[in-house]
């Protein structure tokens, strides 16, 4: 029971990490983003490329089989990702914003962009799967009868860290700040001075590092294969939705409750229908509570 | 001559599942501005219907095999996917635009798998095979009943055109164009947003519901490897391409469409060999997916753009 406690903590922060990508191109970006599994899957696919050329594998530091390698392709994911979600933007999203092109038309973009993220992948890196490193769990005894995989603790770890950085981001510096803002009101923001262009980089940056965080964590934990977003990216939103979508801090609270949920049901041998339970959580939520556990309800723009 | 004629006729059925698609969906993005990521669900849903409704009985499923008439199956289909439509418009008509477009992907997945799992009604990966087509059983000959299906075609194609233009020009399709152009002042002038928008969708979705029935009774055997995220692109190029809000433009867009997507086919197999036929396929789907961004940022209305309406 203990161990699908904690599978599920190890895809909720994954699946929070990449959700926490998709509140924030919601309300600062304002759309949904259907890309944003294939984001998460260029993060993966930026780390395994790092990995192979390094040649020295994911390495180990004591019991944790998550070395430095591993770590520096994290950090060359994240810039990697960064620049090309950056030049993304520049040449599609930007072209949408300058022409004030409605709402649906970012969505249709983002889907489109999606299938072509995806079938690029299968053309550079081919239609197989890929693992990181040949890592097996092993569960260490920590606590009586309780044990515990090293590496889950780590990438909780590593999630926590990225929460934390998250909101000191948006509490303390300056740019946080202009980002809640455009979020708030973005008509109040410019009239402020704020430079919304340089708002709308930096949440694409911060969206692409987390989830070149999250996508290498969840090829490390399972594998690499070109749908793996396309397999995330439902999770992502029923998190979005179910933590609230106005308010970042949803998306995480979402990711871990979905995570649960499907580590639970795969628990409870309904792991065929793991999406369509995180769906119909989804579903139950719009009913009940439209704007999600912590949202706030939100005034039409 | 007789080859090409054939070939010619499959192609024009195989496109009519599309230009009804197209013109379902119309109904709900072009007219309306919703936007329904889970075309290929609805689809999807259509076909299971009449399949089980019509479809034979076979020894390892539970329920179905009703053997019932085609065009009680296709009846049905629209009415099954129709309210498939209601249930997703209930829940997200009211909320912002986004939740639409995610529900109907995440029920458009949920299909997918049930029709994956469910063994004991679709026969989960295996599909459902050996299902009627109308007048195979008084025609023997394969060319005579795919020339009867064109017809049943183009028939179910120019009514539902007449009958969708009917339904736009009139006061009610008026209230949707307003609604997709300012729904607020719609709202202050007195008329029920979210009861026209369910209606527009659920028009929409058992449109999308025959299309897949008459899909399923066409080529005789389905499975869930029909009903990819693809189909739904494929339909919003077509739409786009072709000139969303004229229903004249989706019906051109799903042919020129399907006839680029059939022509790289041909061309993909005779120039690229068995070794990179995967690759070539990504390559094929990258260059729909880029004609539909392209789209969008140079050409949004399409080929027929929107005709300018003037209320009298």
């Amino acid at each position: 029971m203990i161990q699908y406690f904690i599978d599920g903590l190890v895809s909720g922060s994954i699946i929070a990490l990449g959700a926490v990508g998709l509140s924030i191109a919601y309300n600062v970006l304002r759309f949904a983003n259907f890309a944003q599994g294939e984001i998460l899957a260029i993060g993966a696919y930026i780390s395994m490329a790092f990995i192979v050329l390094m040649g020295a594998g994911i390495g180990s530091i004591g019991p944790i089989s998550f070395g430095w390698p591993l770590l520096g392709s994290i950090v060359f994911s994240i810039a990697v990702t960064s620049v090309i979600v950056l030049v993304v933007d520049s040449v599609l999203f930007r072209v949408l914003r300058e022409r004030a092109a409605s709402r649906i038309t970012f969505i249709i973009a983002a889907f489109g962009l999606s299938l072509i993220i995806r079938n690029v992948i299968t053309l550079v890196a081919g239609a197989d799967q890929m693992f990181l490193s040949f890592y097996i769990p092993r569960a260490i005894p920590i606590f009586g009868d309780i044990k515990v995989v090293p590496d889950d603790i780590v990438i909780l770890v590593i999630t926590a860290i990225c929460v934390v950085s998250l909101h000191s981001f948006l509490s303390i510096t300056t740019m946080g700040k202009k980002m809640r803002a455009v979020a708030e009101n973005p008509i109040l923001a410019m009239v402020n001075g704020i430079n919304v262009k340089s708002v709308i980089r930096w949440s694409w940056v911060i969206g692409a590092s987390l989830s070149a965080i999250a996508g290498t964590l969840h090829a490390h934990v399972t594998q690499l294969d070109p749908e793996m977003g396309f397999e995330l990216i439902l999770p992502m939103f029923a998190a979005l939705i179910v933590g609230g979508v106005t308010n970042v801090y949803g998306a995480v609270l979402g990711g871990f409750l979905i995570g649960l949920t499907e580590a639970f049901a795969v628990a409870a041998d309904l792991s065929a229908y793991r999406s369509a339970i995180s769906f119909l959580i989804m579903i139950v939520v719009l009913i009940v509570r439209p704007q999600g556990i912590i949202g706030e309800k939100e005034r039409d723009d | 001559m007789i080859d090409i004629l054939s070939f010619f006729i499959f192609f024009f059925i195989i496109c009519s599942f599309y230009i009804i698609s197209s013109l379902g969906l119309n109904i709900q993005y072009g007219f309306t501005g919703m936007f329904n990521v889970g075309i290929a669900g609805f689809f999807a849903v259509g076909a299971y219907t009449s399949a089980i409704i019509t479809g034979p009985d076979y020894p390892d499923t539970m329920f179905g095999g009703f053997e019932l008439p085609i065009l009680l199956g296709w009846i049905c289909a629209i009415v099954v996917s129709g309210l498939a439509g209601v249930l997703v418009g209930l829940v997200t008509l009211r909320l912002r635009e986004d939740f639409l477009a995610i529900s109907t992907f995440g029920i458009a997945i949920s299909i997918q798998l049930v029709a994956l799992n469910a063994e004991s009604v679709t026969r989960g990966p295996n599909g459902l095979y050996a299902l009627p087509k109308p007048f195979s059983r008084f025609l023997d000959s394969a060319f005579m009943s795919n020339l009867c299906y064109l017809i049943i075609c183009i028939v179910t194609i120019v009514f539902i055109y007449y009958a969708l233009e009917r339904v736009v020009k009139s006061p009610w399709g008026r209230v949707l164009r307003s609604i997709r152009e300012d729904e607020v002042a719609a709202e202050a002038l007195g008329k029920n947003v979210f009861l026209f928008r369910l209606q527009a969708f659920v028009l929409g979705c058992g449109i999308m519901g025959l299309a897949g029935a008459m899909y399923a009774n066409f080529v005789r055997f389905i499975s869930p490897q029909d009903f990819l995220p693809i189909f739904t692109i494929q339909v919003y190029v077509m739409l786009i391409v072709g000139g969303k809000g004229n229903n004249l433009g989706a019906i051109v867009g799903a042919i020129v469409i399907w006839g680029l997507w059939s022509a790289s086919d041909s061309l993909i197999n005779f120039i690229v060999t068995p070794d990179y036929q995967t690759q070539a396929a990504s390559l094929r789907i990258i260059i729909v997916g880029m004609v539909l961004v392209l789209m969008l940022v140079f050409r949004p209305s399409g080929i027929l753009p929107e005709k300018k309406h003037l209320s009298s």
